[in-house]
């Protein structure tokens, strides 16, 4: 009997030679914004421009460790001569372009962005980068009234949301409520929860689990048009999709869909408070990679755990052990 | 990429129908990795994925369409067989079926009547039909009492000349797929009980007088002289190669070798053709830009999703005169630097599909496709993809997604397709009725093309007239004729009827009433009455139509079609449909005022702020339809 040896010859390389990368963009670009000249470095976006400028600009669905995906469209702006706005976030400043960022349709788009967004999700705590609140500092300098649309209509029974089909949505038929986004929260695990009804389908969390951060694939977005959502495979729970509790889409999520199960069980409780925590920097002791890890410590317990956004090491990214494996510090048993 | 596969194991069926599509591409499954059979010898410690995964990765619509079409619905297990074949992520697996309108991932029976309720049909009693089978089989997505077929609603199935419509799908072994317009309750629910499906699917016309008669019921004007366009439609074999070049077929390829890319594309601009597919664009410039392109491969594009509600135009192309866009698709390529062309159909076209599938094949076995198309040394051969059931596919960048085996989300622009198009390389994409007009532009001369019509639109068009019309059908006028002239050739509204307004450009177009009927229909000529020609569609309502319910099946496209992505459509779309059902139901928040004035605020966001053309006209005809002094009384 002859046995079949287990390592074996790699596949042929590939004939034809890897591309060149591009060659670097380099030089100035001059263009103006709000009628002030601007010089920016070739290969800038309008968002990047706008922040050297120092004018503040919404952002939702961008963040500088992901790609821009610019769906969320509160970030855009007027281009002279262009037919409709551009997205600040992704568009490439070119030379002679003059951007307005306060015009009337620029104001005009953000605040309906707003107002739809906030008449369908529950954008409590949403912000630009972390949950924290701030889209109601640009829901109060647009003046949203996300109430224009009418009441919330009824939230969604468990997972009815993710059975519905492509094309065959339920016709309005006049009711006085608008249509939300609204399903209870799904926990299925120890360590995080999903609140759809939070979601303002940025996108993030996808591309954090695939080829910008994790590469794990465990969610992708599914369904069409306004019942378009964030799923696993088969909206099966997370213990039994692909899912490997990186917590790098907790990490990235703009709105508080996704949470730690700590945070989220606090909040229900009523005892999050924020005001009452401190954050300190350490380096996670599991691997030799030295990951930066942030504890965010309430009453002397570690109630979640990040990374900056800024650190060469992690980008704001971790794995399961940085992200949830704190529990032996805290262990306070008898003896 | 680490593929985490947990599902059950697919069925037999399951796997044959995936099997079917993929193997003859890309071979059996090579390991127990891949959905095989397990070897140690394949499956030992070797990374799989990278770039052969990512390769395969446009196979994964025409596997979940083999396994929809063999066993009626996507179960979990034949999705992840197929994610084990092409090494796709089954989340990202799963996005993409349920994506698509047109595949089911819960359990459906095997016959499905798609019914059409959209505008056009809507007209034609499609409504009464609806009612009627909810009376008769039960509410839709119901099964039938013996479990085999089922009815849905479905958006326009570009049928709108004999409506009311329905497409139906047959499930198994050998599935088929018709559509049958006009159609009744009572015509769906025999053809439920026909114990043969396939026995009334469509056969080919056997006889060249049956052939022009059938042409005729789409094409009014099939056999008239003097038409370019629809020249050979209901005169020729559409199967046929031999009758194609005994009517001019393949002159025209020959003359764009002998003049070479450069002269075939200087004469297209000369002839100042635009894209038919709506947006109008100069197609010599679009052409040019490709063909400049230092990146290769090129590539070509014909677009032929044709879902616009009241299209038809492209759909009576493909089906009686196959061979005439293949014949332009080959010479695109050759003048743009591409060797391969994919056509992506609407999958609602079965037969068109059929018809030009026969068609690649015959110019293929010809040499006329192939690396040595007529013996030249042009390399050419094209690919047919078929859309599953969305809309949004045919906006040129959501079309390349699909083609790229993902959701059909459009992409930002710039970069626009001439630079990064299909598979991140320059494309061209071109309508079918653009490259229609190719062969008469490279036989004729761009200069004798720029003398038909006006100076602002020059050539033929193909107008789809539908609704409260005599004749409704396909017109070829030149540019320039009015609307009135065109409602005349299809023999204006019945007698003792009058115009209540004229739909043109189809749902992402405009209304206008009928004093607009001695408007030119040329593209400046809509534009300066704040109108559009769109993909060509005239529909008519006269005085009894249901304009109100009209305006809210337009809305419930959108909000259906919408892919999705960005938030002005997603949600704008809703708060339109909510708005107008509120204004219907004569319960208003606020004042019937309050309301107009929010329905404003909302098309303007989404026109100025959504990523792509289908946003961007979501709320055109409505909007336009409010504008009509007197159209609308609410
Ligand atoms: C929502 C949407 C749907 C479209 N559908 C079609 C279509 O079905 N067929 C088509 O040819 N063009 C369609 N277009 C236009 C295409 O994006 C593209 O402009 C066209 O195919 C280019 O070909 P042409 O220049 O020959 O017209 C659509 C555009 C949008 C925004
Ligand atoms: S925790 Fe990590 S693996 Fe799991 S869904 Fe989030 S990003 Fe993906
Ligand atoms: S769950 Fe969070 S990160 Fe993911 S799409 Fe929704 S809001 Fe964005
Ligand atoms: S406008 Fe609508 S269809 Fe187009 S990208 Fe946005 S959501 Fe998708
Ligand atoms: S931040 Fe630019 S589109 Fe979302
Ligand atoms: S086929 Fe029904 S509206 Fe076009």
């Amino acid at each position: 009997m002859s046995i079949d040896p287990i390592l074996f010859e790699p596949p042929a390389r590939p004939s034809h030679p890897p591309e060149a990368p591009l060659a670097a963009e380099v030089g100035a670009v001059e263009l103006t914004i709000d009628g002030r000249a601007v010089s920016v470095p070739a290969g800038s976006t309008i968002l990047e421009a706008c922040r050297a400028e120092g004018i503040d600009t919404p952002t939702l669905c961008y963040l500088e460790s992901l790609t821009p995906v610019n769906v969320c469209r509160v970030c855009v702006v007027e281009v002279a001569g262009a037919r409709v706005l551009a997205p600040a976030c992704s568009r490439k400043v070119e030379p002679g372009m003059e951007v307005m960022t306060d015009s009337e349709r620029v104001r005009h788009s953000r605040k309906l962005v707003l107002e739809l967004l906030g008449s369908s999700v529950d954008v409590g705590l949403a912000g630009p980068q972390a949950p924290d609140g701030s889209i109601a500092a640009y829901t109060e300098r647009y003046r949203a009234d996300p109430t224009r649309f009418g009441p919330s209509a009824n939230p969604a029974a468990a997972d009815e949301r993710d059975a519905r089909e492509a094309g065959h949505h339920h016709a309005a038929v006049g009711e006085p409520t608008a249509a939300t986004v609204g399903q209870p929260v799904k926990i299925d695990n120890e360590l995080y929860v999903r609140d759809y009804s939070k979601c303002i389908l940025c996108y993030k969390c996808v591309e954090a689990c695939g080829v910008d951060a994790q590469n794990t694939f465990a969610i992708a977005v599914a369904g069409r048009g306004f019942d378009a959502r964030i799923s696993t495979e088969w909206n099966v729970g997370l213990p039994d999709s692909a899912c490997v509790y990186c917590g790098n889409c907790i990490g990235v999520c703009p709105t508080g869909a996704l949470m730690f199960r700590s945070e989220h069980e606090m909040r229900e409780a009523g005892t999050w408070d924020e005001s009452a925590q401190t954050m300190t920097d350490t380096i996670c002791p599991y691997c030799g990679v030295g990951c930066t890890l942030s504890l965010h410590v309430q009453d002397n317990d570690i109630v979640k755990v990040t990374s900056p956004m800024d650190s060469s090491v992690t980008d704001g990214h971790l794995c399961i052990k940085g992200r949830f494996g704190f529990q032996f510090v805290q262990n306070r048993g008898p003896g | 990429m680490d593929l985490h596969v947990v599902a059950p194991l697919a069925s037999p069926a399951e796997r044959d129908a995936v099997d079917a599509v993929l193997s003859p591409l890309i071979g059996p499954p090579a390991s127990g990795w891949h959905g095989g059979v397990r070897d140690s010898k394949a499956d030992g410690h070797i990374a799989r994925g990278g770039h052969e995964a990512r390769s395969h990765r446009d196979l994964l619509i025409p596997a979940l369409h083999g396994i929809q079409a063999r066993v009626g619905f996507i179960s979990q297990p034949a999705l992840a067989y197929v994610c084990r074949r092409l090494s796709v992520p089954p989340a990202e697996a799963y996005g993409v079926a349920t994506f698509y309108a047109l595949f089911a991932t819960t359990p459906r029976p095997p016959l499905v009547a798609h019914v059409c309720d959209d505008i056009a049909c809507r007209l034609a009693g499609a409504e009464d039909v609806c009612s009627d089978l909810g009376r008769s089989l039960g509410p839709a997505g119901q099964p039938t009492r013996d479990g085999r077929a089922t009815w849905l609603r479905s958006p326009c199935l570009g049928q709108c000349e004999r409506a009311p419509a329905a497409l139906f799908t047959s499930a198994g072994e050998s599935p088929t797929s018709f559509a049958v317009a006009p159609i009744d309750a009572a015509g769906i629910v025999a053809r439920f009980d026909a114990p043969r499906i396939e026995a009334v699917g469509p056969v080919a016309a056997p006889t060249p007088d049956d052939r022009l008669a059938v042409a005729r019921r789409s094409v009014p004007q099939a056999g008239d002289d003097g038409l370019r366009i629809l020249a050979r439609i209901g005169r020729i074999d559409p199967l046929s190669l031999d009758d194609y070049r005994r009517h001019g077929g393949y002159e025209a390829l020959a003359r764009a070798i002998a003049l070479g890319p450069e002269r075939v594309i200087s004469e297209v601009t000369d002839a100042k053709l635009v894209g038919r597919g709506g947006a109008a664009f100069p197609t010599g410039r679009k052409w040019a830009a490709v063909a400049a392109q230092i990146t290769r491969p090129h590539y070509l594009v014909c677009n032929a999703d044709e879902s616009e509600p009241g299209t038809f135009k492209d759909r009576a192309l493909l089906e009686d005169d196959p061979f005439a866009t293949v014949e332009a698709m080959t010479i695109a390529g050759f003048a743009t630097g591409a060797e391969r062309g994919y056509l992506y159909i609407r999958g609602e076209y079965p037969l068109a599909e059929a018809r030009v599938t026969a068609a690649i094949g015959a110019a293929r076995a010809a040499g006329l496709l192939g690396p040595d198309a007529l013996g030249s040394g042009v390399s050419f051969d094209i690919e047919i993809r078929r859309g599953a059931g969305a809309y949004i596919c045919g906006e040129e960048t959501a079309l390349f997604e699909s083609i790229e085996g993902k959701r059909g989300e459009p992409r930002n622009k710039p970069p626009f397709p001439v630079e990064v198009g299909l598979f991140g390389k320059p494309t061209t994409v071109n309508n079918v009725e653009t490259l229609a007009n190719i062969p008469a532009i490279v036989l004729e001369g761009g200069a004798a093309f720029a003398a038909i019509g006006t100076d602002g639109s020059t050539g033929p068009k193909l107008f789809c007239l539908s609704g409260n019309v005599e004749r409704p059908g396909i017109y070829e006028v030149p540019f320039g004729v009015t609307l009135r002239e065109l409602l005349d050739l299809g023999g204006g509204v019945r007698t003792g009827r009058t115009i209540q307004a004229i739909l043109l450009g189809g749902a992402a177009g405009v209304f206008v009433g009928p004093e607009a009927l001695d408007t030119p229909l040329t593209f400046e000529g809509t534009r300066a009455i704040g109108a559009t020609l769109g993909s060509g569609v005239v529909m008519v309502f006269d005085d009894t139509a249901d304009l109100v319910g009209t305006l809210r099946r337009i809305a419930a496209f959108f909000r259906d079609e919408s892919c999705g992505q960005c938030v002005p459509c997603r949600v704008g779309s809703v708060r339109q449909e909510e708005i107008l059902a509120r204004l219907a139901a004569g319960r208003p928040r606020g004042s019937a005022a309050d309301e107009l004035a929010l329905l404003r605020d909302v098309g303007q966001a989404m026109r100025d702020a959504s990523i792509c053309g289908l946003g961007q006209t979501a709320s055109s005809a409505i909007e336009s339809a409010f504008r009509q002094p007197g159209m609308m009384s609410l």
